[in-house]
């Protein structure tokens, strides 16, 4: 069990991973590149979390020892937060960028979009 | 005196959105690249005044010394020169940029994306804890995604999406083996990371962190055979942001990253020190075979891009290689020396050479070596800074690039690996022979008639900024190789010993 879900942590990055190698459609590579974005930020929560650990919120009068021995790791949790941040800026810029080359070339298709070689 | 370390990072961030208020006030508009200058002017002056004082670090958040928790900043020797480096560059782009920007609609839109893009590299190259090294790594990126199509044509909008599918896979590995490195050592801190690290460093989940953290910082870095957005996505952007891109993001991005995390997080051994060499011998001998057939100028520059960077990681992993393998210290000093002399000299005249591209496509109307000709009667400043670039990238005496590209080889024949420096030698005549060819079809002869740009009969002398800006380039090439000795003993020496040691 402790290992499966790491194993499929990883199948959901080969996921994403194969959607942007081997699509062509702009939209298809999106998805791909969030479904990588949500494989690494999934295996980041997964690292601090502990079976049947408690939520991390300290209740009054608990000391940082007890609180420390049973609730899961929040270090994890704070940076997931800001990755998935980082990747709504990301999905803002792609998204626009797919707006407009669709508006310059009038498909979504890259292998269509070749002007530039050598 | 550790004030100065936010500062470096506070004030483009601030001003990049100060940029975009001033630039809705009525009358006040067209102030924005005075102050984005202003703001860079200032940022050079505090990295400069770093230089004196010695390792330094900064809690964020008053966490203290020990926590895994806190932000830090550390600013060592090596941070000092990738600050003063970054810095001069932008400030020179950022003048020029002030005359070439002009034909654009909304320059304050650049002013605010450049500033971001200089902040957040000053943070990566401050960052004492990895999650920060990647946060501002995304930053930077994402400015410079927005910066390569800035332009908003067919082929601009084309290599910033190539340019952002690939670096949003490598900044995906680099958060990887962030995480891994955390669930294995419970620390984010880069120097309590290299302390815990060093019982398991052999473990698998260690070389898988690593193998994740090589490849997605080797994407950043373009080394070849990650580098296919280089070549389309550099020559895309607007000329100033080539030479930021090219100058300098690939530098603290991925190179400082590189040599951070292997010197100092996972700590240099035989198996990094090797991937190290063969990336960096792939990109100095792939990238010219590439660069010499190109006829488009900007093309052509970033491919030697990827060559000239395939030195500088060549040398830190002769000198990662000398470390692990219990050699003499000097030698990989001497490694050191040589690939950070390498960074600082290709940061200038790659610059200075985009500049100039920059400067000809707007005055002659085509960067196409072809179209071009007889630009050194008609463009004598550009013609002559551009002829100091050249001569500084072939490795032409006494410029800089020749005394770094000696040193290099020099040390990697000490090191044992005399193969790879004549390799580095055969490079260098490639390298030569290429711009032999631009010096002879842009500045030298006359434009072909029937081959000729739009504008090849009255070119004109670039905009007054334009060329000081390209004077101050050539001046550092020429300064920087005559400077050498005393340059070492301040700048190169403590941040080599920055990476042979461990973080403050």
């Amino acid at each position: 069990m402790g290992v499966a879900i790491y194993l499929m942590a990883l199948a959901v990055l080969l996921v994403g991973l194969y959607a942007v190698v081997a699509k062509k459609n702009i939209i298809k590579i999106i998805l791909g590149l969030l479904i990588l974005d949500y494989a690494v930020n999934l295996l980041l929560v997964l690292v601090g979390y502990r079976t049947g650990g408690a939520a991390p919120i300290r209740a009054p009068g608990q000391s940082p020892a007890e609180f420390a021995a049973r609730s899961v790791d929040p270090l994890p949790q704070a940076m997931v937060l800001t990755s998935i941040v980082i990747g709504l800026g990301l999905t803002a810029l792609m998204v626009a960028l797919a707006v407009r080359l669709h508006e310059k070339y009038g498909t979504f298709d890259m292998s269509k979009i070749r002007r530039l070689k050598g | 005196m550790q004030a100065i370390l936010p500062l470096l990072v506070a004030l483009p961030l601030g001003v990049a959105f100060g940029v975009v208020i001033v630039a809705h006030v009525p009358r006040l508009g067209r102030l924005t690249t005075t102050l984005a200058v202003a703001a860079v002017l200032v940022n050079l002056v505090l990295a400069a005044a770093t230089l004196g004082l010695g390792p330094m670090r900064l809690f964020i958040g008053g966490w203290g010394a020990g926590k895994t928790l806190g932000i830090e900043l550390v600013c060592d020797g090596l941070s000092q020169l990738m600050l003063l480096t970054i810095n001069l560059i932008a400030l020179t782009a950022i003048i020029f940029a002030g005359a070439y920007m002009r034909r654009f609609t909304s320059p304050w839109l650049f002013d605010a994306l450049f500033l971001l893009m200089t902040g957040a590299m000053n943070a990566v190259v401050l960052a004492g804890d990895l999650f920060n090294l990647f946060v501002f790594l995304e930053v930077a990126a994402i400015a410079s995604y927005a910066l390569v199509g800035f332009g908003c044509e067919a082929e601009e909008l084309e290599a910033s999406f190539k340019y952002l599918v690939l670096g949003t896979i490598g900044s995906a590995f680099i958060l990887l083996g962030v995480t891994i490195l955390y669930s294995v050592t419970g620390h984010l801190n880069m120097a309590m990371v290299h302390e815990a690290i060093q019982p398991v460093s052999g473990s698998p989940a260690v070389l898988l962190a690593a193998a994740a953290l090589l490849g997605g910082l080797a994407l950043k870095a373009a080394m070849v055979p990650f580098h296919a957005w280089l070549p389309d996505a550099h020559p895309s952007a607007p000329a100033p942001i080539s030479a930021m891109l090219s100058g300098v993001l690939i530098k603290a991005s991925g190179v400082y990253a590189l040599a951070r995390i292997v010197f100092n997080v996972l700590g240099p051994t035989i198996p990094y020190a090797n991937v190290l060499m063969a990336l960096g011998t792939a990109s100095m001998v792939i990238g010219v075979f590439l660069a010499v057939g190109q006829w488009d100028f900007k093309r052509l520059l970033a491919y030697h891009s990827i060559s000239q960077m395939g030195y500088v990681v060549l040398a830190l992993g002769a000198a990662a290689g000398v470390t692990a393998g219990g050699g003499e210290r000097w030698i990989a000093q001497l490694c050191l020396f040589g690939g950070l002399f390498h960074l600082f000299n290709h940061a200038a005249f790659k610059s200075l050479l985009f500049l100039s591209s920059g400067s000809i496509e707007q005055q002659a109307g085509s960067r196409q070596l072809k179209e071009l000709g007889g630009l050194a009667r008609r463009m004598p400043v550009t013609s002559f800074c551009c002829r100091v670039g050249a001569l500084s990238i072939a490795g032409v005496p006494p410029f800089n690039g020749f005394f770094s590209k000696l040193i290099i080889i020099v040390a990697l024949v000490l090191a044992g690996h005399p193969v790879l420096a004549a390799l580095a030698v055969l490079v260098a005549l490639m390298t030569l022979l290429s711009f032999i060819k631009v010096q002879r079809y842009a500045l030298e002869g006359q434009p072909h008639a029937e081959t000729a740009g739009p504008a090849a009969g009255t070119v004109r002398e670039a905009p007054a900024l334009m060329c000081v800006a390209l004077a101050i380039l050539a001046a550092v090439c020429l300064l920087a190789g005559l400077a050498m000795v005393p340059l070492r003993d301040r700048l190169f020496g403590p941040a080599g010993d920055a990476l042979l040691g461990v973080l403050p």
